[in-house]
């Protein structure tokens, strides 16, 4: 308990004495959100898990679009 | 059936890629060279227990910190695209791409970002030696990362270690060591990662220039430049040497990507390497015309490059495309070599696998398991020729080698100018008088971007010399990409660069901030 406790304070206090790292984490946050909650849901969707369930149909499908496509 | 592929949006496809990996390339190199230089620094500090080198380290832990903050996640959006805008290539990569990947998550992050933590938080709270610990395993880890996706790109470029199995569609991995240390994977991330060993050179001196040019903290720059100008020249070196490893390789598994770099047209045995040239624009394949409009050339040099060899005979595009000729290995004697088949030899070899893969799906549904084996020994038999069978023509084997060209030469003379300015500052600063030199500083201070530019040249060199290949001669662009509306690849395509700049720029006023308030006791977290 007290290790936890100490690792919390460690991190607690570091974040606390932040200076510039207060503006990047901002950025990173911002940047984290723009990536996952907006390009990669309205996007970037997975052109195979959105049209098939199983992997025998991804495996199929693409192995039929590997050959019309010759 | 290739027809009727929107060529446009493979266009687009491949210019996201291009975009979100040549921004994604401006944040890594530094992390990966400056995390070591900060490693050093501090141990400098702790070995002399001198509070001045204490100082110079934190400084440029926060020039790390911000570049390494600024550069988080921009590669998860390459990960987005290989599932969006090239999910056949995602399939059939199979796990070759999805082991090493794992790994790097896994391992090489959380090694990065645990350590992280007590190098910015840890000053005067955790021992010298436990932080000075942190800071090179955050080195390590970042190098680490490089690793994994680098082997992946490796694989691309040269795939080997795994067979590809009818049923699914995949390449199954069969040996990971043999992926893990091909000759292509362990040179690439070699030469990959003192590229940016040497960026990161180029930009401590670079800034400790400025500070000289302004009369400000001096000590810091000029103990900065020590150190950035001794790891400069020791990794250029390794850098040359890992460069000339990698061209051995490419000379081995890539001859065409070798013949564009080159421009070399009309093979020749005791090929020369060309130092300096400009490419006939108006030079096509099989015409017969002079491939330069001038050039100068090292005698012999591209046949000991490419074989160890100064009597080795270099392929040219001519040569690749007709076939005929027999590929030069310096201990197998010509009556064991066999020759190489023409890229319409390949073509009709690469159409027999696919539709060996054809007949095997059909003889697989109808049960039929006599023709089922029959076509897939036919496939295993034409397997290395797979991709070739997309091709309509065999001049589409051909990268665009006026980029390549120009790209190589350009990464090279820089890289060469890289070392005499190591070579320069650190004689002035031994000399005593590198403060007097303004032109020097001057010159220093502009060849940051010049890192950026020789390293991003490298890329180019790399992705577009494969091309049509995504892996080489297994599956071109046109089979990899997914059938998705060019219309949404070119509004992400938009909203990329939108992203990148906006991200660039936050760095760089941020990184313009910190520089101007430079290094000060207390420092900053």
């Amino acid at each position: 308990m007290k290790l936890l406790n100490s690792i919390w304070r460690f991190y607690y206090d570091g974040f606390q004495a932040m200076t510039v790292g207060r503006k990047l984490w901002l950025v990173i946050l911002i940047k984290f959100f723009v990536i996952f909650f907006v390009l990669k849901l309205f996007f970037f969707p997975n052109f195979l898990n959105s049209r098939f369930q199983s992997d025998t149909e991804k495996g199929d499908y693409v192995r039929e679009q590997l050959i019309i496509r010759e | 059936m290739i027809d009727q592929i929107d060529l446009s949006m493979v266009d687009w496809a491949r210019a996201q890629f291009a975009l979100t990996a040549i921004y994604h390339w401006l944040f890594v190199p530094l992390t990966l060279g400056l995390s070591f230089i900060v490693a050093i620094m501090e141990t400098i500090y702790v070995r002399t227990g001198n509070p001045e080198w204490k100082k110079i380290t934190k400084f440029w832990m926060i020039l790390f910190g911000i570049n390494f903050a600024i550069g988080i996640a921009t590669g998860i959006i390459l990960e987005f695209q290989f599932g969006t805008n090239w999910s056949n290539y995602s399939w059939f990569v199979g796990d070759i791409f999805g082991a090493p990947l794992a790994i790097e998550g896994i391992m090489a992050f959380f090694l990065e970002s645990t350590f992280i933590a007590i190098m910015f938080f840890g000053w005067n709270k955790v021992s010298k030696g436990f932080h000075l610990a942190s800071s090179w395993l955050t080195a390590i880890g970042a190098n680490l990362s490089a690793l994994w996706i680098l082997v992946a790109n490796a694989w691309m470029q040269n795939p080997i270690g795994m067979e590809f199995n009818p049923d699914t569609a995949r390449n199954e991995m069969v040996n990971f060591w043999e992926i893990l240390f091909s000759p292509m994977a362990v040179n690439k991330f070699l030469h990959t990662v003192s590229n940016g060993y040497v960026i990161a050179s180029l930009f401590v001196i670079g800034i400790s220039a400025w500070f000289l040019l302004n009369k400000r903290h001096v000590l810091t720059a000029k103990r900065s430049i020590l150190v950035a100008a001794i790891f400069g020249i020791i990794t250029s070196m390794f850098l040359t040497f890992t460069g000339d490893g990698s061209a051995y390789t490419v000379a081995q598994k890539q001859p065409m990507k070798l013949a564009a770099m080159e421009g070399l047209y009309e093979g020749k045995a005791g090929a020369g390497l060309v130092a300096f040239g400009i490419l006939n624009p108006s030079r096509n394949p099989g015409d017969g015309e002079d491939p330069f409009l001038m050039k100068i050339e090292v005698p012999r040099l591209l046949s000991i490059l490419g074989y160890r060899d100064a009597n080795a005979f270099v392929p040219g595009v001519d040569n690749i495309i007709n076939g005929g000729f027999k590929p030069w290995f310096k201990n197998i004697p010509d009556e064991e070599r066999e020759m190489t088949y023409s890229v319409a030899q390949k073509i009709e070899r690469g159409k027999l696998a696919i539709s060996a893969l054809r007949d095997y799906k059909t003889a697989s549904k109808a049960g039929d398991t006599i023709l089922a084996t029959i076509s897939k020994k036919n496939l295993e038999e034409n397997f290395a020729y797979f991709g070739y069978g997309y091709l309509n023509k065999p001049e589409s084997v051909i990268p665009n080698v006026q980029l390549t060209f120009y790209s190589f030469h350009l990464m090279v003379m820089l890289g060469i100018y890289f070392i005499l300015l190591f070579i320069v500052v650190l004689y002035f600063l031994n000399h005593g008088t590198i403060e007097k030199q303004r032109w020097l500083l001057w010159a220093a201070l502009w060849t940051i971007p010049l890192g950026y530019l020789a390293s991003q040249a490298g890329w180019v060199v790399a992705e577009v010399g494969r091309q049509p290949w995504v892996i080489q001669d297994l599956l071109p662009t046109i089979a990899a990409v997914s059938m998705v509306e060019s219309a949404s690849v070119k509004t992400t395509f938009w909203i990329f660069a939108a992203l990148f700049t906006a991200l660039l720029i936050a760095e760089v006023m941020i990184m313009v901030r910190q520089i101007k308030i430079g290094p000060n006791d207390g420092g900053q977290k």
